[in-house]
């Protein structure tokens, strides 16, 4: 009676692809490239080369979060505890190169910085790994209590810094063009690219975001990959204190104050689905760039920052939208 | 025919799905109180009929009369609004409400005049289904606290209390006990009472000879036996089900049966298995036999090194070997088909390739994944298990379930195991898939592997198994031989019987 329900759609090599199916791998490659022809055709000062530059080294802080969070994200978790985490590492050089103000300290303080951070990515860890407790409950509790650690270590104050050889990492260019915390950016790529891509560490990220009851069956040691994703988050949260403390030059315990929802906005707008399992580095580097040209393209516009909120959180609305329709229309 | 006389008349409905006929042309009817059962394996199209029943499903062609009347529902809730209702195999209550607020839920009653509802109302109402039905429960308690049976029978009396007049019963009894099949049968007979009409599907023969009017059998998709329940004896309605020789569905393969690969003694977890010992062989299938909740796949759980266990030794080759979880296991060479497929078998959001190589990641692993490898052994191994697939890129859940089980079992396959424990193979597989399966694990066994095979299905087990222990209460009760079963001194009531028997302790 009923016939059968054709839907449009294209041939790729031999394989049929719907419409909805292109756009569900596709979709969001096609929004970010749409957005750039769109604002270099309307703007001029958008498509000037320092501009290019500028907007990927705003993002370098906000993206080296989001690339992990991307791990935790896809692991089921989630890590609201980031940016209390980069306070700590803030601190923590302030306190370093207080001590000792020379260049030759540096190198100590960041390994401090992310030291501290780390541990505090074991100590999430081994809540909701070893002890099973919900990532959200456990994170929350400690960007209060890393939060208060920060406080408690500079007594409240902002260290001011007098070793003006670590600006370089936040303010130096390479070659005189491209700025440090860029080539940090794209090292953190690297490196979770070939985490969650190339390893079996990787399969096993996915696996227990997907059926963590069947990747414990299936010879995957839960409990490690989470304490694993954890810490590193917990290393690059100081990874990105480095950078962010150095652009500001000041160890401060009040900074980088809910850094860790621009980080999860941005995953999301890449695809990453908030149930586990799915998700990529590649699309969260595209979620960061959208996430980076709304911001430019509203400060070019002259857009109020009361608004820019409006709209950010819109954005973020309308992606989850759409992945969760296409998702349906699947079924 | 007088169609009037009918209160459900189904006729010529048929529905294909993208490569698959799962009906054709199927027809029955069913009197005011009449009891039909539905007999038909797994895939035989049991469940999509009954799902056009509820409205999930649009028949590609054919009619549907209830009362009378053709009717073209599109969801279960305007089945339910017209007098169908259906009790799912899997039953889902809030068990954190009462039982009064489950059976109405969404009809709560409220205080006249107040937008407030009134709880004691529909706890009254309640109370008078309940004594209807000599159900002693008491409707303030939390579904929580009953058993399933007891929350079997709430939802009995929601559909009840829906003025249902058409119940569909799935499977009624399979997680039930004896004394609570009995009740379940009484209730029934209160149903016909009350000239509602019952379609009651199973896979126990026996039960239909005590409950059933009628039996309409299906075998993949077409009706093949449509007759009053004294009209066809047990092994005619078998021999309609199966639709074709055993022989084919249950390729045993002679194998040589060589030395002890696992040895288990003293297995026992309080409460759930005590005092476990056996033995398997290279070569061998070892079937467990019993009922859903007699603590066979716990037992095996626990070998797997999944569930903890207080006391007992496991040796693998002769080797006392401590299994702590599933990791460990895996490296010594064992491998678990699970249960549960859907919960603890495959990672629903990820491709069929990386559902197949999960378990033998470490295989691959040079610097970095050798995903060309992983690629070709994948596809060489799903190749081999008669995979229907497009894309190996594509979503595991894309797959139907026969071939859902495949990636499953290629999974293991490639983790090379000696040892390899299989939990309900071959359940919600069609017929076709089945032979398929089987003649896989008996390959296998030929080639000196040594097979654990758990199953409720009986005639797989008797077809499949060289030795059979029957579980009984968390105890192995029994062991058969097959030259018992070949010489016809053990049949599958022997083995029921057994798995039915209390332990004397």
């Amino acid at each position: 009676m009923t016939a059968n329900v054709t839907k449009s759609g294209v041939r790729i090599g031999s394989a049929y692809t719907s419409w909805t199916d292109l756009f569900q791998k596709y979709g969001i490659f096609i929004i970010l490239v749409g957005m750039i022809v769109i604002m270099s055709m309307t703007n001029e000062t958008f498509r000037t080369s320092s501009n290019v530059i500028n907007v990927v080294n705003q993002v370098a802080v906000n993206g080296i979060i989001a690339l992990f969070i991307t791990l935790v994200i896809i692991t089921g978790g989630i890590d609201l505890s980031v940016g209390s985490s980069i306070a700590c590492g803030s601190v923590m050089l302030g306190y370093v190169l207080t001590l000792n103000p020379s260049a030759g300290t540096i190198p100590l303080a960041c390994i401090a910085a992310i030291v501290f951070c780390g541990l505090a990515g074991v100590f999430n860890g081994i809540f909701i790994a070893r002890f099973r407790m919900t990532p959200f409950v456990v994170t929350l509790a400690s960007q209060m209590m890393l939060r208060g650690v920060a406080y408690i270590i500079s007594g409240g104050r902002t260290f001011t810094f007098n070793t003006p050889a670590f600006r370089t990492i936040g303010q130096g260019k390479v070659f005189g063009v491209i700025p440090v915390p860029i080539l940090v950016l794209l090292g953190t790529i690297v490196i979770a690219y070939i985490l969650l891509h190339m390893t079996r560490f990787g399969r096993h990220i996915y696996a227990v975001g997907g059926n963590e009851r069947a990747a414990e069956a299936s010879g995957v040691n839960v409990t490690r990959v989470k304490l694993a994703v954890y810490t590193l988050m917990g290393v690059f949260a100081g990874v990105s204190s480095i950078v962010l403390t150095s652009r500001v030059y000041a160890g401060q315990p009040s900074i980088a104050e809910a850094y860790e929802f621009d980080a999860i906005a941005a995953t999301i707008i890449g695809g990453t689905s908030v149930n586990g399992g799915i998700g990529s580095i590649p699309r969260t580097i595209v979620g960061i760039i959208i996430f980076g040209i709304i911001n430019n393209g509203m400060n070019l516009y002259g857009v109020n920052t009361y608004y820019q909120r409006v709209v950010k959180g819109l954005i973020i609305l309308g992606a989850v939208l759409l992945d969760t329709y296409m998702r349906r229309e699947k079924k | 025919m007088e169609q009037a006389n009918y209160h459900l008349h189904v006729n010529n409905v048929s529905k294909s799905f993208p490569g698959v006929k799962v009906l054709d042309n199927v027809s029955f009817t069913l009197k005011k109180g009449e009891v039909r059962a539905f007999l038909g394996e797994n895939g035989a199209g049991k469940s999509t009929l009954m799902k056009i029943l509820m409205g999930m499903y649009t028949p590609d062609s054919g009619e549907i009369l209830f009362e009378g009347k053709p009717i073209h529902f599109t969801n279960p809730k305007q089945a339910l609004d017209n007098g169908i209702s259906m009790i799912h195999q899997e039953l889902n209550p809030i068990p954190d409400m009462s039982v009064a607020d489950n059976v109405f839920l969404n009809r709560e009653t409220r205080i006249p005049g107040t937008p407030f509802r009134d709880k004691r109302d529909v706890e009254r109402r309640t109370q008078a289904l309940l004594d209807q039905f000599k159900m002693n429960i008491n409707p303030k308690s939390l579904v929580r606290s009953l058993t399933i049976a007891q929350t079997q029978m709430i939802e009995i009396i929601k559909a009840v209390s829906c003025n249902a007049r058409l119940v569909i019963m799935d499977e009624p009894t399979s997680s039930l006990d004896g004394d609570e099949t009995e009740k379940l049968f009484s209730i029934i007979k209160e149903l016909k009472k009350r000239d509602v009409a019952v379609i009651y599907i199973t896979h126990r023969l026996e039960e239909i000879y005590r409950v059933a009017d009628s039996v309409t059998i299906l075998c993949d998709g077409r009706i093949t036996g449509n007759a009053g329940i004294n009209d066809l004896t047990e092994d005619q309605i078998i021999a309609r089900m199966v639709g074709r020789e055993l022989a084919e569905l249950y390729p045993k393969v002679d194998a040589n049966i060589g030395e002890v690969v696992l040895e288990v003694k003293g297995l026992t977890k309080p409460g759930v298995f005590e005092d476990v010992n056996f033995q398997l062989r290279k070569g061998e299938m070892l079937g467990f036999a019993g009922l859903v909740g007699a603590g066979r796949s716990e037992i095996m759980r626990a070998v797997f090194g999944l569930d903890w266990f207080e006391s007992g030794e496991i040796f693998i080759e002769g080797k006392k070997t401590i299994i702590k979880n599933a990791e460990a296991a895996i490296n010594n060479g064992i491998a678990m088909l699970p249960e549960d497929r859907k919960d603890w078998g495959l990672i629903g959001c990820r491709s069929i390739l990386e559902n197949a190589s999960l378990a033998s990641l470490r295989r691959y692993r040079r610097a970095f994944l050798d995903k060309k490898m992983e690629r070709d052994e994948v596809i060489a191994c799903v190749k081999s298990l008669t995979l229907k697939y497009t894309d190996i890129n594509n979503n595991v859940f894309s797959l139907s379930g026969g071939n859902q089980q495949k990636v499953v079992l290629g999974k293991w396959l490639l983790t090379n195991p000696r040892i390899l424990i299989v939990d309900e193979p071959t359940r919600g597989v069609d017929v076709g898939a089945k032979a398929e399966i089987h003649k896989i694990l008996s390959t296998l066994a030929s080639k000196g592997m040594a097979i654990i095979i758990i199953s409720s299905d009986m005639p797989e087990i008797i077809g499949m198994c060289d030795r059979i222990l029957v579980v009984s209460s968390g105890r192995i009760t029994r062991e058969v031989h097959r030259d018992e079963i070949i010489r016809k001194e053990v049949t599958q009531e022997n083995i029921l019987e057994s798995a039915l028997k209390e332990v004397a302790v």
